[in-house]
């Protein structure tokens, strides 16, 4: 289908939204990149590199009150859930004003005011998990719902398919994804599962999946919308899995040698944001100087962050003691 | 064993956590249950019988057969508010459930400010025949994993004074409840609402000569041993640790300076169990007040074995506590 044709039914506003975000996860995560390389991030650097589209496009789907058990490819929901970029940079830095203040580093943030779960190393951990802020969601009737993902590697893991089989018997308002991005750090899928869709694994659990273009903003935030609306009333979660490239080795060390040149070639024509950028001018949606205002205004907004985060102190040793055990007041 | 003038019926361990959880569900909308078979069935051991007529699918929830699933599903309700209390069928079966625990229950409030108060109730020990995969003690795997609450109640009454506050903890706490005791052991509670509040050890027999630092079933062997050893002129004190994190060194401490003298006793086995730990700490701040070697009880290295004569081997008897007390009393 032609993408344009599909995207209309996105209002423009907020087609242009992805867009901004989209433009400012690239930026943040090159940035983040770069401090990494000149040695001023310790620890692993993951990004979202020709993915972003995925968490920009879901997250805009979703409503405030739903909750986001993101990937770590996913900063695009962090931003648009409110984290500034001066507290993820802060988070990356190691710094007290990052959302862990300094107990956990890169994209293991998380807040449950601002409804995201922080991320967990071990993957697929926080879909059983995402499975269980669905299930209060239907004991106590109301009509939130829970998006949670992980990788095509992630899904190898029982947790996946533990949650994956609770949701679908218990009918519970979540949409589980799964960004398909061909490799989990070296292995390419052919390793990890012998079907050709990690969406065939749905079937088993008896609950309807969906394939869609992961590098297509408007592709992912519709049929999002879709599996939210479908979660939302009651009638069960969903798989979706979305086609993509990791386009940068699994972290930033990693030079992904053992992806094939052509297959990143290939993929980088369909570039998330090129996409977008084309379907914008399809449109008529961006007026003159709209993409240069916008390179600016991302660049502002991440140097702000830098700056924010360079500034800010880093936790004192002794704070180390802190937080192991939760006080009543920190229970909701 | 504390009792109440004006109630008069006797009730079981396992009615203790029965009615704790009752309570508990009555008096707070959020709590509710997850397991294998704790709903139709009432759980394999019988303590969430009835519960489903009386509190419905959605707080009494039969899981499919996926401990890391469940727990993961628990620490997502508690998150948004709820108060989940899962079943292990036999605590053996943690270990499917382990990553859940202690990457993820234990770890979210310190990485990110997220509190998780779940409770995970897991039916433990030996001398029941169970075997390897029905008897274990697996409380030293979670001892050393910090952000977890361990409780382990010896008695009805701590046994629901431990639950109701491990329900209202706000913090991820496994529940230790000993099979063995389940049926054995009864006394009368009080009729109004208690707590036992997490991380005070008690007392459950006051002696001058030998401390016995213990928990679990082997609190009701200490007391035995105890009898016997009274008889010889040797004045035992069994503290029950009742909480094993966070555990009441105060309490430990305060007896060892006391008797001089310390047996600690556990069904776990011995090598980096529990007991190491305490022996240690003993080393590190009584040891001036010892006056003789810290002694530990403990099963030999091996899984819980099956045949009779193999478990009665495996598992401490009295007659260990007795001969090591007669040994450090006569120090």
């Amino acid at each position: 289908m032609d993408v344009a044709v599909t995207a209309k039914e996105i209002k423009r506003d907020d087609l242009l939204q992805m867009y901004q975000y989209l433009r400012l996860t690239r930026a943040l995560e090159d940035r983040i990149t770069a401090l990494y390389r000149q040695g001023r991030i310790v620890g692993g650097v993951y990004t979202s590199h020709g993915m972003e589209a995925i968490a920009v496009g879901y997250a805009s789907a979703l409503e405030r009150d739903d909750i986001i058990a993101p990937f770590h490819r996913d900063m695009g929901a962090f931003l648009i859930r409110g984290f500034t970029t001066g507290e993820i940079l802060a988070q990356y830095l190691g710094k007290r004003t990052g959302p862990s203040k300094g107990k956990d580093g890169n994209v293991h943030m998380g807040d449950i005011k601002r409804g995201v779960f922080g991320f967990v190393s071990h993957l697929a951990d926080n879909l059983p998990v995402a499975a269980g802020a669905a299930l209060a969601f239907k004991i106590r009737g109301e009509s939130r719902v829970v998006f949670a993902g992980t990788g095509d590697g992630g899904t190898s893991r029982g947790d996946f398919h533990e949650a994956m089989n609770f949701a679908a018997v218990r009918k519970l308002p979540v949409v589980l994804f799964c960004n398909n991005n061909q490799y989990a750090y070296s292995t390419p899928l052919r390793l990890q599962m012998a079907i050709p869709n990690v969406v065939d694994r749905a079937k088993a659990y008896g609950m309807p999946g969906e394939i869609v273009d992961g590098n297509d903003v408007a592709a992912v935030y519709l049929t999002a919308k879709r599996a939210i609306a479908r979660a939302r009333a009651g009638e069960g979660p969903t798989f979706l899995e979305f086609k993509t490239m990791r386009m940068h080795g699994h972290s930033e060390h990693d030079p992904a040698k053992y992806v094939p040149r052509k297959l990143l070639e290939e993929w980088k024509k369909k570039d998330p944001i090129l996409i977008t950028e084309q379907l914008l001018k399809q449109l008529g949606y961006a007026e003159e100087g709209y993409f240069q205002e916008v390179d600016e205004r991302v660049k502002n907004e991440v140097e702000a962050g830098v700056e924010f985060a360079e500034q800010s102190p880093l936790p004192e040793g002794p704070e180390v003691l802190e937080g192991v055990f939760a006080t009543r007041a920190d229970s909701h | 064993m504390k009792t109440m003038a004006q109630a008069t019926e006797e009730v079981s361990y396992l009615e203790a956590i029965s009615q704790a959880l009752d309570e508990e569900m009555t008096e707070d909308e959020r709590v509710f249950l997850m397991g294998e078979d704790i709903g139709t069935y009432g759980g394999a051991f019988k303590i969430t019988e009835g519960f489903l007529q009386k509190y419905g699918e959605w707080r009494v929830l039969d899981t499919p057969l996926a401990e890391s699933g469940f727990v993961g599903a628990a620490i997502g309700a508690a998150m948004m508010g709820l108060r989940p209390v899962v079943e292990m069928q036999f605590a053996d079966f943690i270990s499917c459930a382990f990553d859940q625990i202690t990457e993820v229950a234990a770890k979210n409030h310190y990485r990110w400010g997220a509190a998780v108060p779940i409770v995970i109730r897991a039916p433990f020990g030996g001398g029941v025949h169970g075997g390897p995969f029905h008897s274990e003690c697996p409380e030293g795997w979670f001892f050393h994993s910090p952000g977890l609450k361990l409780v382990a109640p010896s008695t009805p009454y701590d046994a629901k004074g431990l639950l109701k506050a491990a329900i209202r903890d706000p913090n991820p706490v496994i529940y230790f409840e000993h099979k063995f005791l389940y049926r054995r052991i009864k006394s009368v509670l009080p009729k109004e609402d208690f707590v036992v509040p997490l991380g005070k050890a008690d007392v459950k027999r006051v002696g001058n000569d030998v401390s016995v630092i213990t928990y679990g079933a082997m609190v009701h062997l200490a007391l035995e041993a105890a009898q016997t050893l009274a008889n010889e002129g040797i004045d035992l004190e069994v503290v029950d640790l009742r909480t094993l994190i966070p555990f009441d060194k105060e309490a430990i401490y305060s007896s060892v300076r006391k008797t001089s003298k310390a047996i600690i006793l556990h069904e776990d086995n011995k090598t980096g169990g529990i007991g190491a730990e305490i022996a240690a700490l003993l080393a590190e701040d009584c040891f001036d007040c010892l006056d003789g070697p810290i002694v530990r009880i403990a099963p030999p290295d091996t899984p819980v074995p099956f045949s009779t004569p193999l478990e009665e081997f495996f598992l401490p008897k009295t007659s260990d506590i007795v001969s090591a007390a007669r040994k450090l009393a006569a120090y």
